[in-house]
């Protein structure tokens, strides 16, 4: 059948032919190109550290990247009798970030999912949700201690705070940017209701809602660091609080190493969230093809 | 292919509809449609009547502005007339755009498949019959991949296997091949009607390509620009194989664009 040969001609004809993926030398080469421009920041932020450090500036206390590599060193591997070791201290944080991410991704996703299906809802909820996220974390501070004071509470507080509105307003508007062309498809598709929402309008906000959830983890990071800060619990060893007590003892040394440590833990998420919003995108046909 | 000319002011003919009981496969009476209210209100169609029958294939050919996509959406139930009745006589009503709107999350033939489930057809059935309808658009082996890595073309016949999924009698079709290359619109059509012929579907198919309405419909229906009305009717029965580049295909189209010029230059000035 004639039409059936050309049709299938023309398919095969327009269709990729595709690259081939098992190609070792090319998934060296990328591992390569994405791995140079960071081992080349962190040379240059050495070098200009070492040279400040050389230059004699602030000698008293600043110290070059030597001295502060070999205090994180010692927190890790041999903590002195009263310190605790690095390794307690970023379980104990981390635990409070994973706690507190946790109950913002459930409270954010939920209050999205709210807001962005009932309008009188959105009217007023909306509006606060967006107020709420313009607010720095930092401020919720003295308002936890107030409310709960000298705990874990008050912490997880500012982190929820820090982060829910990010999460349920990605959510927001992830719904809001639904494409029309999809939910007139959807619907004479006959999808009606929760099924338009379940199988149409929730995966159409999927890229939004991930955007939503790194910015919620920047948030609540920030939040966990500020409240980690100020909120001394006795007995609780946190990351924020080693930086508080070294700023005190102006251990220069001490310092830089838990900044190197918050830097490294933040970095690292952010990482995750990246690669999954990558993924995402990818599967949607959304990254040009020719920079995958 | 003989063609008969007949004016919008007659009433509309029954066009040879089955006397079933559920009526013709598509009926619009008096259908007017305002966009807006007050002053400022517009007027997208204005008093349109038609029929279709059962197994028909009618192009709307109009300039722009001519209300081609109101009159589908009415016709679909995604919007309701200002006055007049619109009616499918409860046939199930199927529509295609001129972007196909797969969803770009899912595979090909998960995209089949959602539209078989909106129809709440069980979950084992789903998969052999999201294949049938790949195979019926010639889709065989595709239905793996994402909407993204197809051709136009190849995502145009994904949509309307989908749209074959809700197991519609009537089709509506909005300039469905408006954005493809003349060789894959060509072989499109081609197929469009082998598929028509095999499932007995009534089509009502919008385009502003005249050539591409000759050579589709059984009948073409030309409506004026703002408001829409129905100001031309063309029966082109079937004698036999017809091409794009028949010769009573071009004669047909001839006599359609020189209408049509006429309509657009009552607007000129």
């Amino acid at each position: 059948m004639a039409t059936d040969q050309a049709l299938r001609g023309l398919d095969n004809l327009e269709l990729d032919p595709g690259r081939s993926g098992s190609d070792p030398g090319r998934v060296a080469r990328r591992a390569w190109a994405a791995l140079w421009p960071k081992a080349l920041a962190i040379i240059l932020v050495l070098a200009v550290w070492e040279l400040v450090d050389l230059s004699g500036w602030k000698h008293f206390v600043l110290k070059g990247p030597g001295p502060v590599f070999a205090s994180l060193w010692d927190q890790a591997f041999h903590p002195g009798p009263n310190n605790p070791s690095l390794w307690g201290i970023i379980g104990n944080t981390l635990e409070t970030a994973v706690i507190g991410y946790a109950l913002a991704l459930l409270i954010g996703t939920v209050a999205g999912g709210l807001v962005s299906r009932i309008p009188p809802l959105r009217a007023a909820v909306g509006s606060i949700i967006s107020a709420l996220t313009t607010m720095p974390s930092i401020a919720w501070v003295p308002f936890a201690i107030i409310l709960f004071g000298q705990s874990t509470s008050a912490i997880l507080f500012v982190v929820i705070l820090g982060a829910a509105p990010s999460i349920a307003g990605g959510l927001i508007t992830g719904v809001d940017y639904t494409p029309p062309l999809l939910l007139r498809a959807g619907r004479t598709m006959g999808l009606r209701g929760y099924a338009l929402y379940r199988y149409l309008i929730l995966p159409a906000s999927l890229p939004a809602y991930i955007a939503g959830l790194k910015q919620g983890w920047a948030f609540a990071w920030r939040g966990l660091m500020a409240g980690e800060l100020v909120v001394q619990i006795i007995g609780h060893f946190t990351i924020g609080q080693q930086l508080s007590v070294d700023q005190q003892s102006l251990d220069f040394a001490g310092a830089s190493a838990m900044l190197i440590v918050i830097l490294v833990i933040g970095l690292g998420v952010d990482t995750i969230f990246a690669k999954i919003d990558l993924a995402v995108r990818r599967r949607r046909g959304l990254l040009d093809p020719a920079a995958g | 292919m003989s063609v008969t000319n007949r004016q919008a002011a007659l009433p509309p003919v029954p066009g040879g509809a089955l006397p079933g009981e559920r009526g013709p496969a598509v009926q619009l009476t008096d259908v007017s449609k305002f966009y807006g209210s007050g002053p400022s209100a517009v007027q997208a169609l204005d008093q349109v009547s038609l029929t279709v029958a059962d197994g028909q294939f009618v192009c709307l050919i109009g300039a722009s502005g001519c209300g081609k996509s109101t009159l589908l959406s009415l016709v679909a139930g995604l919007d309701a007339p200002t006055s007049g009745q619109v009616s499918s006589g409860g046939r199930r009503v199927a529509m295609m755009f001129q972007e196909p709107g797969l969803l770009p999350w899912l595979t090909v033939a998960a995209n089949i498949e959602l539209a078989l489930r909106a129809q709440k057809v069980p979950k084992p059935e789903r998969q052999a019959r999201a294949q049938q309808l790949l195979a019926t658009v010639r889709l065989e082996g595709f239905g793996g991949k994402r909407p993204h890595e197809l051709s136009g073309g190849m995502r145009q016949r994904a949509a309307l296997a989908r749209s074959l999924a809700q197991d519609a009698d009537v089709l509506l079709m909005d300039e469905p091949f408006g954005a493809l290359d003349a060789m894959t619109r060509d072989l499109l059509h081609d197929e469009l009607e082998r598929i028509c012929a095999e499932r007995t579907l009534t089509v009502v198919f919008v385009t502003h390509n005249v050539r591409e309405a000759a050579r589709l419909g059984d009948r073409v229906i030309l409506l004026s620009s703002r408001p829409g009305k129905v100001i031309a009717e063309y029966d082109l029965p079937r004698t036999g194989e017809r091409r794009i580049d028949s010769p009573e295909v071009s004669q047909v189209a001839a006599r359609l664009t020189d209408r049509l010029r006429e309509e657009v230059g009552r607007h000129g000035h």
